[in-house]
């Protein structure tokens, strides 16, 4: 079994080969104890939970050790009491990186004074919201951070046993997961008797089957159970009663990989990064219409204008920015003149967003707002569980809505009534999902209300998106080649060699097959 | 579609999925890793394999069904021999995803959910697969293809043996 000083003897002895091997493969800047990815993209990052992405090399425990790993587990185990460890954590302010941001200390307070014979700690890891993969990235390239993070909050909380729940469709992360549980057993950092001082802590793995809702906490504990992923009612708390009725603690991935970090570095130096009421950093997936996408860690406040245009290079093909989405399908749509708006938990929540798991989807202006809106409902439709009715009934009612207005059979009213539903779920549904499945609609109705008048009264689609609301006509500019007769899969273009062409509007389908090979740009959208 | 369960053909592996059952027996909520089992060794949800897991866990079978249909990974339907998931998170919505999808369904001649005559192929629309720096992305079993272009959909059918139109 592993001591302390063995471990420390590790890390000695493995530090300068880690080191050695990065210098081989000249992708870090080495500053004293620190260690850096290269690059202009990274050179404007603050990473904390992504710190040894690309750096270690997830299948081997003694990359992790050599950059501090478990020497926090190790310090507290046995210089702290667990009252001690949650102390530091309310004190750090650190907050949920899932979407809510509760306060990880308070929540691991509730949980530690609720007297027990059994206690739970579940990571949750599984990331659903589409377009985010910030857990995923974590998972995949530094499984033991996670780990280290569940094995001190299973010790502030008094739990033996832990529970990751992860994506299936994440095949490499569950293998990651997999070789760090085993070795970090093997090394006697999990299991039994940790480091020689009697604590225990098991860790399990249990897959998702494909249920967004499941990343929702009381649905995620039904899911472990083996029953079906439906959200209980709250409360009472799952810190209080939670898995098979026991109190547990949910963490999600990037707040776990944040605490080993918090207890090495301490809580000032936390708290001197980020913002008084979100402090520390935030891990985000920008994607969509940006030039450079893929993850980015920066400190909370950061402007967007800076991760957009600094970090990510502006939006693609130098077109126009029309908005910001984030927080997933729970989240709302930003416009372009919001953008120096500070990304943290209150600043998002001011204008009808929310900072949610991290993901940041860039739209320009080819993007329709409505047919977005109309996107995520039908994500949120096909994924809601159907135990309440405001959501399973309400948000299926204002799908069908949406698909009338991007159709262009959408009467003048049901914006205004579109609005009302949605105000009416957000009150009334169950859970997190269906109390936020509103906010793409209603965000995109407060700053994109031009877009669904164009939709519904001048029965047009000004991103030229939905197929319905286009007409595609030749302009004089057709030189008569007939490659658009040939590909049209209706042949509805009829026109003599060398003559200009029409299309027949009747028989269009809207493919746009003519549009995109026409080589002298002669189809018009309109 | 039709099909039926064929149990002499799939003895070994009925002992091998036993195996799986007995390693979970005595695991708490033993059920859906049970269920992940049998869809990995089936590809799919035979019932025959519903009321052997009904018996061996002492679970009533109308729960077991409860259980699998409310989780989209599990099919009470053969898959083709080739899995073709077009992802469709907001990154790969955003750029063209849809438009990948239809191309698919419009070649193959099926609509997503499907599966060929031929079972050689079916099409699922998938939730985000993490890979939004590469959208749009579609995998062909674990073959990841990024930054797809629709003209390109032809090429990926022909290359696991099928026709396209």
């Amino acid at each position: 079994m592993i001591t302390t000083e063995k471990l420390e003897k590790i890390r000695q002895e493995h530090r300068p080969i880690l080191e050695e091997r990065l210098i081989k493969e000249d992708k870090v800047v080495i500053k004293g104890d620190e260690i850096l990815l290269k690059g202009d993209y990274y050179k404007k990052q603050y990473r904390i939970a992504l710190r040894n992405c690309g750096i270690v090399d997830p299948g081997d425990i003694r990359d992790y050790i050599a950059m501090d790993g478990y020497k926090a587990l190790s310090k507290i185990l046995r210089e702290k009491e667990p009252k001690d460890v949650i102390e530091d954590m309310k004190a750090s302010n650190l907050r949920g990186r899932g979407g809510a941001g509760f306060p990880t200390g308070r929540k691991w307070e509730e949980s530690f004074k609720k007297a027990s014979d059994k206690k739970y700690f579940i990571c949750n890891a599984d990331e659903g919201d589409p377009g985010a993969f910030m857990d995923r990235s974590i998972l995949e390239n530094d499984p033991h951070a996670v780990l280290e993070g569940m094995a001190i909050g299973g010790y502030a909380v008094g739990s033996d046993q832990g529970f990751i729940y992860v994506r299936a469709e994440y095949p490499t992360a569950v293998e990651s997961l997999k070789k760090a549980i085993a070795q970090a057993k093997e090394y006697g950092l999990l299991g039994e008797n940790i480091l020689g001082t009697g604590f225990n802590f098991d860790i399990e793995l249990r897959l998702g089957s494909g249920a967004f809702v499941c990343g929702e906490g009381t649905a995620l504990m039904e899911s472990i159970e083996g029953k079906r992923g439906m959200p209980r009612k709250k409360p009472p708390r799952t810190s209080h009663v939670g898995l098979w009725q026991k109190p547990t603690i949910l963490n999600n991935v990037e707040t776990l990989a944040n605490v080993p970090v918090i207890m090495n570095k301490g809580v000032d130096w936390f708290r001197s990064i980020g913002t008084e009421k979100s402090p520390g950093t935030k891990v985000f997936a920008l994607v969509g219409k940006v030039a450079n996408s893929g993850l980015v860690e920066v400190p909370m406040g950061t402007s967007l204008r800076e991760i957009i245009y600094d970090i990510g290079g502006g939006v693609q093909d130098g077109k126009a920015l029309k908005a910001v989405q984030t927080g997933g399908p729970s989240g709302g749509c930003m416009p372009a003149s919001l953008i120096d708006t500070p990304v943290d938990f209150e600043s998002l929540a001011k204008i009808g967003s929310i900072m949610g798991s991290g993901g940041m989807v860039v739209m320009d202006e080819n993007t329709c707002m409505v047919d977005i809106a109309r996107f995520f409902l039908e994500f949120t439709v096909d994924e809601s569980c159907g135990k309440c009715t405001p959501c399973r009934i309400g948000n299926k009612r204002m799908l069908e809505i949406l698909t009338r207005m991007t159709n262009g059979t959408a009467e003048e009213r049901e914006i205004e009534e579109l609005k009302e539903l949605a105000e009416i779920i957000e009150d009334t549904a169950l859970c997190g999902l269906g109390q936020t499945s509103p906010n793409p609609v209603l965000s995109t109705i407060r700053y994109f209300y031009d877009e669904y008048e164009a939709h519904v009264m001048d029965r047009i689609c000004p991103s030229g998106v939905c197929k319905a609301l286009l007409r595609y006509n030749i302009s004089d500019d057709c030189i008569g080649c007939r490659r658009c007769v040939k590909v049209c899969p209706v042949s509805c273009i009829s026109g003599k060699v060398k003559e200009v062409h029409v299309i027949d509007q009747d028989k269009c389908i809207k493919c746009g097959s003519c549009y995109d090979v026409c080589p002298k740009n002669a189809i018009k959208i309109g | 579609m039709e099909f039926k369960f064929d149990k002499e053909k799939n003895k070994e592996n009925i002992e091998k999925f036993k195996k799986t059952v007995q390693t979970y027996k005595d695991t708490k909520g033993a059920l859906i890793p049970v269920l992940q089992g049998a869809q990995e060794i089936f590809g799919y949800l035979p019932v025959e394999i519903l009321q052997l897991i009904s018996v061996e866990l002492n679970i009533p079978i109308s729960e077991i069904y409860g259980v699998a249909t409310f989780y989209s990974q599990f099919s009470f339907i053969p898959k083709g021999e080739n899995i073709i998931s077009v992802c469709l998170g907001t990154a790969c919505y955003v750029k063209g995803g849809q438009e990948i999808l239809e191309e698919f369904e419009n070649q193959l001649g099926i609509k997503a959910g499907d599966t060929t005559e031929d079972m050689k192929f079916s099409i699922t629309s998938t939730r985000c697969v993490g890979d939004c720096s590469m959208a749009p992305v579609v995998l062909v079993n674990d073959d990841v293809y990024p930054k797809l272009k629709k003209d390109k959909v032809k090429e990926i059918i022909l290359k696991y043996g099928g026709v396209a139109k």
